[in-house]
């Protein structure tokens, strides 16, 4: 019984920090730009087949995981640069509908130059290996993704308190037009905002792929939709709603996939994609309020 | 535009750009029934239904400035709801043989007109419920909203056996939708949008896509007309889902989705969403431009499967190239001209000059017009 208590709290806590995570790369780029960025899924299967690529070689596992890190970092700040750049001034529909043809032109790239099928990349035999605690298995997948999840809050937190950067980053988030004004380079935010981004998907990426065992064109679809859900329920105007959203919807899925009769569970999607409506209907700013909304609705 | 200058313009002025429309309909119909070449045949035909959903999409789009990723959840719904009507018992045995026989549905034999009907109608039922709460959302919330729509519809129908068979393809559906029908219901598309984005209802919604605030200080029911067009929209969606439906004559939830979504919205904005002449244009565009793209992909993976002299130097399958290249020209469209190649006009007929026809201004994707902000 507590053996099982202590799964379920395990693999929630990492499933929900992975959740947070992916929320967290939308939001911070919403925040600046308010642009939903359709395209970031894409992010995890650029890191996806990273993975793939660098792991021919002969590095170890490590290195090569940094190295699709830094790759999905290097595409975000390229789609921003090519893409989202010059629709800036735009409406967010205009944006929207801009980071949809985004996504789409990278899952064809992938499926034209790698494959349609799933590819399987080097994973870490760790990966596949479980603890026993006094009579509690935990897979190291999901303890690993449980710590790294919290490492990654924690370095995302520290960056944006204790950083200039990181400062200008959560005032543009407030007030884009007067941050500029105070001297902030508007350029230089945004690239950082996709930079977190891109991170924030490599992260995931890691443990995605790891869980899933092989990197396919749409494999990004469903982190988005993820990130959609946990960023809308959570707020979409504040980075903790990103978190707590995060960590809500990964309890939720863990418990309802648990607890729910396998026929009911088949509707998941439909529950969940029907709760997003709700919310967006009757709590537009989501469970956790910014502290004094900038927007009239 | 007050009532009356509307009723001083000649009859020809009014007429002019559904007749053009029409006409351009027509002359590839015949094109293609001249041609006489069941391939190419087939690809208009399945153009001029996308056409009329992309028609149907401007509809809601361009007036209101609202932008919807939900439109294929009611071509999902007109689809499956159209053949719920037309085939017979024996026909249901076949291909939804989850039905339960006992259902008032199992016993339903219409014909195809009256079932296009029904599918719209269902479509109607369903958005039109969604639509009264959905019309409160602005901007991406309700594009946000629209997408969670899609999804919500698309998982439903892959588990709702009894009436969609689930997951798998239903197949042995009668053809009724011919070359002409689908030009005919194209025309009537054009025409009814164009009507609708020329009437007061149009009118006002234009007004408040500008300015909504403004729109509802002179009374005008924002939502009410936003609500009006959404129906006007999703009706024909779900008509242009039955007339799909009954000429492709198999699909599953799979057929209405991301890509497909994909395709129509890359029509609108690169034709240009603020016009149905620019809705038209990019549906014919984009569906003439990426046939020759398949042509091109078939000849390539022809020639290096079987190994030609040419085939040897093709380095690769080639898979998605038509998806990538729409991809491209529609975030070039984005970028240099956002309006689209219409830009917001019609096609007009020849017009005498006439005071106060200066040039319009420029719209944005969703319609908007664009108000320069200080350089970001």
């Amino acid at each position: 019984m507590i053996s099982d208590v202590a799964q379920y709290l395990v693999t929630s806590l990492s499933l929900g920090g992975l959740y947070a995570l992916m929320a967290l790369g939308l939001i911070i780029v919403y925040g600046i730009l308010k642009l939903i960025n359709f395209a970031y899924g894409e992010l995890v299967m650029v890191a996806g087949y990273g993975l793939l690529i660098f792991g021919r070689s002969p590095w170890p596992w490590i290195i090569v995981a940094i190295l699709s890190v830094i790759c999905a970092v290097i595409a975000a700040l390229l789609m921003e640069r090519i893409a989202f750049r010059p629709v800036r001034h735009a409406s967010p529909t205009t944006m929207l509908i801009t980071s949809f043809a985004v996504s789409a032109l990278l899952q064809n790239l992938a499926l034209l130059t790698i494959s349609p099928r799933p590819q399987v990349p080097r994973l870490p035999s760790i990966f596949i290996r479980n603890l026993t605690f006094r009579g509690i298995r935990i897979d190291v997948l999901d303890l690993s993704g449980l710590i790294v999840s919290i490492l990654a809050l924690i370095a995302l937190t520290v960056f944006l308190r204790r950083t200039v950067i990181g400062l200008s980053l959560r005032a543009a988030a407030d007030d884009f037009t007067m941050t500029r004004l105070m001297g902030v380079r508007a350029n230089m935010v945004i690239a950082a905002a996709f930079a977190i981004s891109g991170f924030m998907a490599g992260i995931v990426a890691l443990f995605w792929i790891g869980n899933a065992r092989s990197t396919t064109p749409t494999i990004g679809l469903e982190p988005v939709l993820i990130a959609f859900i946990a960023s809308v329920v959570g707020g979409m105007s504040s980075l903790k709603g990103a978190v707590v959203g995060g960590y809500v919807l990964g309890f939720l899925t863990i418990g309802l996939q648990t607890w729910l009769p396998q026929e009911v569970n088949a509707y998941r999607n439909a529950v969940l994609f029907g709760i997003v409506i709700v919310v967006l209907l009757l709590r537009p700013d989501g469970i956790i309020r910014p502290a004094y909304s900038r927007e009239a609705r | 535009m007050s009532g009356s200058s509307f009723e001083l313009k000649p009859l020809l002025a009014r007429i002019s750009t559904p007749a053009i429309l029409a006409s351009i309909v027509i002359v590839i119909a015949a094109i293609a029934t001249l041609r006489n070449d069941i391939v190419f045949e087939r690809v208009v035909t399945v153009m001029f239904i996308h056409l009329l959903l992309v028609v149907a999409l401007q509809a809601f789009m361009g007036n209101s400035g609202l932008g919807s990723f939900g439109q294929y959840a009611f071509v999902l719904i007109g689809a499956y709801s159209s053949i719920w009507f037309s085939l017979s018992p024996d026909q249901k045995n076949l291909a939804l043989p989850d039905m339960p026989q006992t259902w008032w549905l199992y016993e339903q034999h219409t014909s195809f007109l009256v079932a296009a009907v029904m599918g719209g109608l269902t479509a109607l039922l369903v958005g039109g419920l969604l639509g009264i709460a959905l019309v409160r959302l602005r901007g991406a919330s309700f594009t946000i909203a629209t997408f969670a729509f899609l999804i919500v519809i698309h998982s439903v129908a892959l588990q709702w056996r009894q009436v969609t068979r689930g997951s798998r393809t239903v197949l042995g559906i009668p053809q009724y939708t011919t070359l002409w029908d689908a030009a005919l219901w194209a025309i009537v598309a054009i025409v009814i949008v164009y009507a609708f984005k020329e009437s007061t209802i149009g009118l006002k919604l234009r007004a408040s896509r500008e300015d909504e605030d403004a729109a509802s200080s002179v009374g005008v029911n924002v939502k009410l007309m936003r609500w009006m067009a959404w129906s006007l929209s999703v009706f024909l969606s779900g008509f242009g889902g039955a007339l799909w439906a009954h000429f492709i004559q198999q699909f599953s939830p799979q057929s209405f989705y991301l890509k497909e979504t994909f395709l129509i919205i890359a029509m609108l904005v690169i034709g240009g969403s603020g016009s149905v002449s620019g809705a038209t244009i990019g549906a014919i565009a984009v569906a003439l431009s990426s046939e020759g793209m398949r042509q091109i992909e078939n000849w390539w993976n022809l020639n290096r499967q079987t190994g030609t002299r040419v085939g040897e130097f093709l380095p690769f399958q080639l898979i998605g190239f038509t998806e990538i290249v729409i991809a491209i020209s529609m975030i070039l469209v984005l970028i240099l001209r956002p309006t689209g190649i219409m830009a917001g006009r019609e096609l007009r007929g020849p017009r005498r000059k006439s005071g106060g026809s200066g040039p319009k201004p420029e719209l944005a994707v969703d319609g908007s017009n664009p108000v320069p902000e200080p350089n970001l």
